[in-house]
C-alpha cells in the first residue's frame, strides 16, 4: 500500500513551503497561460519570458495543493535558462513519468523508483510517487501543461505580429 | 421512534469493508450514499427472476417487470407526498431532470428578456442549463445574493423578482448545508406569476418531503444520494404543467402513434421517458424509498441534526480557530454537511491524509463554483453525514484531522 511518505517527499514539501519563482511578469513581452484543474478548482498562471529561443524567466501565480504548487515550483527551476526545445524535452520526460499505469488501485505492486538520475529529471524525481495516487496526477501536471500552452502562444500569429 | 444506528449500519454491506487496513469511515454521502441490502436485493431479484422489457410483452414476466417498475413510481410519489403518481417522471439523475425542465418547459415558455432567478447556493446542475438557455434564447439569469453567514439575502426580493418567470433554487446547499426558505420563495414566485423549481438533491434524501408543503411546481432529485442506485433520478411536476410540455427526447415509449408525417406524444409521465427505461434502477429507487420510509424520515432527520450538533461542537472544541466550518451554526436550518478548511492546508492534501485513516470526504469545489467564489475559497474538504453515520465516525474524522495538522505542521 502506498503511504503518505511516497507522495509527500521532503523536497516536495520544501517547494510547497518555499515556492520558487512565484509572481507575475508583464504581458507582453512575457507569454502567459492560465490552467484549471476542474476536479478541485485549482488555478495556475504561468508567465514565460523568452529571449530568442531561451527562457530567461518563468513565474507562477494562482493557487493549488502541495502537489500542484511544488511541481510548478520545481518546473520553474528546471526550465529557467534553458532553450525552448530543452524545456519541452524535460516536459516530455516528466509527463512520461506521470503516465506509468501498471499499478492497480487496490494496493498491488507499484513500479520501483527510477535509479537516481536515469531520467535526467533530478529533483523532479521526487514526484514519481504521485503516480501511485492517480487522482493527484492532474495536480502534478497542471503547471506543466499550462507552461506548454504559454509556449504555444509564441507560435500564435497574433502574438508574433505584436 | 429513534434510529438504531448500529442496526442501520449493519444493513449496508460496503460499510463493513476496510481501506488501508482500517475500517472505512464513509463521510461522503453528499456525493453518493451507500446502498442497503434491501436495495441490492431488489435489483438482483429483478435481474434473476423477472428481467424483461416493460410496457411491451404480454407474457408473464414482462407483466411482472412492468408492475414492479410502476409500483416503484407509486412508492416514490408517496414518499414525496404527490397525490398523482403520474406526476413522477423518471430521469437519469437530478441533472437530467433540471435539463428536462429547461428544454421542454423553458423553450416553450421563455423568451428574450425573461428572467430565471437562481440563488448563489446552486450546484452547477441548476446553473448551466439556464446559462445555455440564456445563450440560446437571450433570457436573463439573475442571482439571489447571500448574507454573511451563508444564507439567502432576501432583503431585496421584490426587486429581484421583476420580470422573473422561474425561481430555481436548491432546498439544501451541497456545500454549506444551508436550508433556504423554499416555501417563502415559492409563494413569492407565484405572487408575480412565476413558477418555482426546487433542486431537492440534498433535501429529499434527508428530510421528510411533501411537495404540497414545499409549495413548488417542479422538484428534481437523484436516486443515488438516497440509498438508491445511480442512473435514476426524478422530476416531479404538477400534472397540468407536465401535460402542457412537449417531449424532451424522442423515440420509443414516449409516443402514442407514429406516422410517416409525424407522431403523437404519449401521456405524462411516459412522454418524457423515451426508450427502454432503467428498469432495475426504478425498482432500486422504489426499494430505497420503501427502506427510508420504514425507518421514518423524521427519525432520519433528528439523527442527522443531533450528529451535526455533535460534530460542530466536538470539532470546534478540538480545533478552535484552526478549523473553519462554513455554513449556518443553527443546525435546525442546515443539513448534515460540513465544508471544512483546516488552517492553510489545501483540501486535496487534507483529504489525502484523511484517506490514509480510512476517512472518505470530498475535496474540491463541489460543482458550485459561483458559491465558492462568494465564500472566497477555491476548494474545501466536505464531510457529509447520513443515517448510517454515528459519533464514532465524527471522532475518527477528528483524529484524522489531528494527524493531518501534525503532518503539515509548518
Ligand atoms: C444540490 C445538488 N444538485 C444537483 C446534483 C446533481 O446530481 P446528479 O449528478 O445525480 O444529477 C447534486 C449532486 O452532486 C447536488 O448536490
Amino acid at each position: 500500500m502506498p503511504g503518505l511518505e511516497d507522495l509527500y517527499r521532503e523536497v516536495i514539501l520544501d517547494h510547497y513551503r518555499n515556492p520558487r519563482n512565484r509572481g507575475e511578469l508583464e504581458t507582453p513581452p512575457a507569454l502567459m497561460a492560465e490552467g484549471f484543474n476542474p476536479l478541485c478548482g485549482d488555478e495556475v498562471k504561468v508567465y514565460v519570458e523568452l529571449e530568442g529561443d531561451r527562457i530567461t524567466d518563468v513565474r507562477i501565480g494562482g493557487q493549488g495543493c502541495s502537489i500542484s504548487q511544488s511541481s510548478a515550483s520545481m518546473m520553474t527551476t528546471a526550465v529557467k535558462g534553458r532553450t525552448v526545445d530543452e524545456a519541452r524535452g524535460t516536459l516530455r520526460s516528466f509527463k512520461q513519468m506521470m503516465s506509468i499505469h501498471e499499478h492497480g488501485l487496490e494496493g498491488e505492486d507499484v513500479p520501483p523508483d527510477d535509479p537516481a538520475g536515469s531520467s535526467g529529471l533530478g529533483d523532479l524525481e521526487a514526484l514519481r510517487g504521485v503516480v501511485k495516487f492517480p487522482v493527484r496526477i492532474k495536480c502534478a501536471t497542471l503547471g506543466w501543461n499550462t507552461f506548454d500552452q504559454a509556449l504555444d502562444q509564441d507560435q500564435d500569429p497574433d502574438q508574433a505580429l505584436s | 421512534m429513534s434510529l438504531d444506528v448500529a442496526a442501520v449500519k449493519a444493513e449496508f454491506p460496503l460499510l463493513g469493508r476496510e481501506v488501508h487496513g482500517t475500517p472505512i469511515v464513509y463521510l461522503d454521502s453528499g456525493a453518493t450514499s451507500q446502498k442497503p441490502r434491501a436495495v441490492l436485493d431488489a435489483m438482483d431479484h429483478y435481474y434473476e427472476t423477472i428481467n424483461a422489457n416493460v410496457h411491451r410483452g404480454a407474457y408473464h414476466i414482462a407483466e411482472l417487470a412492468t408492475t414492479a417498475s410502476e409500483d416503484a413510481r407509486r412508492s416514490v410519489a408517496r414518499f414525496i407526498g404527490a397525490t398523482d403518481e403520474h406526476e413522477v417522471v423518471f430521469t437519469k439523475n437530478a441533472t437530467e431532470a433540471i435539463n428536462l425542465v429547461a428544454h421542454s418547459w423553458g423553450r416553450t415558455n421563455l423568451a428574450a428578456g425573461d428572467v430565471v432567478l437562481l440563488s448563489l447556493l446552486e450546484h452547477h446542475a441548476n446553473i448551466v442549463p439556464w446559462h445555455q438557455l440564456a445563450a440560446e434564447r437571450g433570457i436573463e439569469v439573475r442571482w439571489i445574493p447571500l448574507t454573511d453567514d451563508g444564507c439567502l439575502d432576501l432583503g431585496d426580493l421584490d426587486r429581484l423578482l421583476e420580470g422573473v418567470k422561474l425561481v430555481a433554487v436548491t432546498a439544501v446547499s451541497n456545500v454549506t448545508g444551508a436550508i433556504p426558505p423554499v416555501r417563502q420563495l415559492a409563494n413569492a414566485a407565484h405572487a408575480v406569476g412565476a413558477l418555482c423549481l426546487v433542486d431537492g438533491s440534498q433535501y429529499v434524501p434527508h428530510l421528510a418531503t411533501d411537495v404540497a408543503e414545499l409549495g413548488c411546481d417542479f422538484l428534481a432529485f437523484t436516486g443515488h444520494k438516497m440509498c438508491g442506485p445511480t442512473g435514476i433520478g426524478v422530476l416531479w411536476g404538477r400534472h397540468e404543467l407536465l401535460d402542457a410540455m412537449p417531449p424532451f427526447l424522442g423515440g420509443g415509449e414516449m409516443i402514442l402513434d407514429v406516422r410517416q408525417d409525424g407522431f403523437t406524444p404519449n401521456e405524462v409521465p411516459w412522454r418524457f421517458e423515451a426508450g427502454t427505461p432503467p428498469i432495475a434502477e426504478m425498482i432500486g429507487i422504489g426499494a430505497a424509498v420503501d427502506y427510508l420510509e420504514g425507518l421514518g424520515m423524521d427519525a432520519v432527520r433528528r439523527h442527522e441534526v443531533s450528529l451535526t450538533d455533535y460534530a460542530l461542537s466536538t470539532l470546534g472544541d478540538r480545533f478552535g480557530d484552526d478549523l473553519l466550518i462554513h455554513g449556518p451554526s443553527d443546525t435546525t436550518h442546515r443539513g448534515g454537511i460540513l465544508s471544512m478548511c483546516l488552517r492553510e492546508i489545501h483540501a486535496h492534501d487534507l483529504s489525502q491524509v484523511l484517506d490514509q485513516h480510512g476517512v472518505c470526504v470530498r475535496a474540491g469545489h463541489h460543482c458550485a463554483k459561483p458559491l465558492m467564489r462568494e465564500l472566497g475559497v477555491t476548494s474545501t474538504s466536505r464531510a457529509s453525514l447520513y443515517l448510517y453515520n454515528d459519533e464514532s465516525d465524527i471522532d475518527a474524522l477528528g483524529d484524522a484531522l489531528d494527524a493531518a495538522a501534525r503532518f503539515f505542521d509548518f
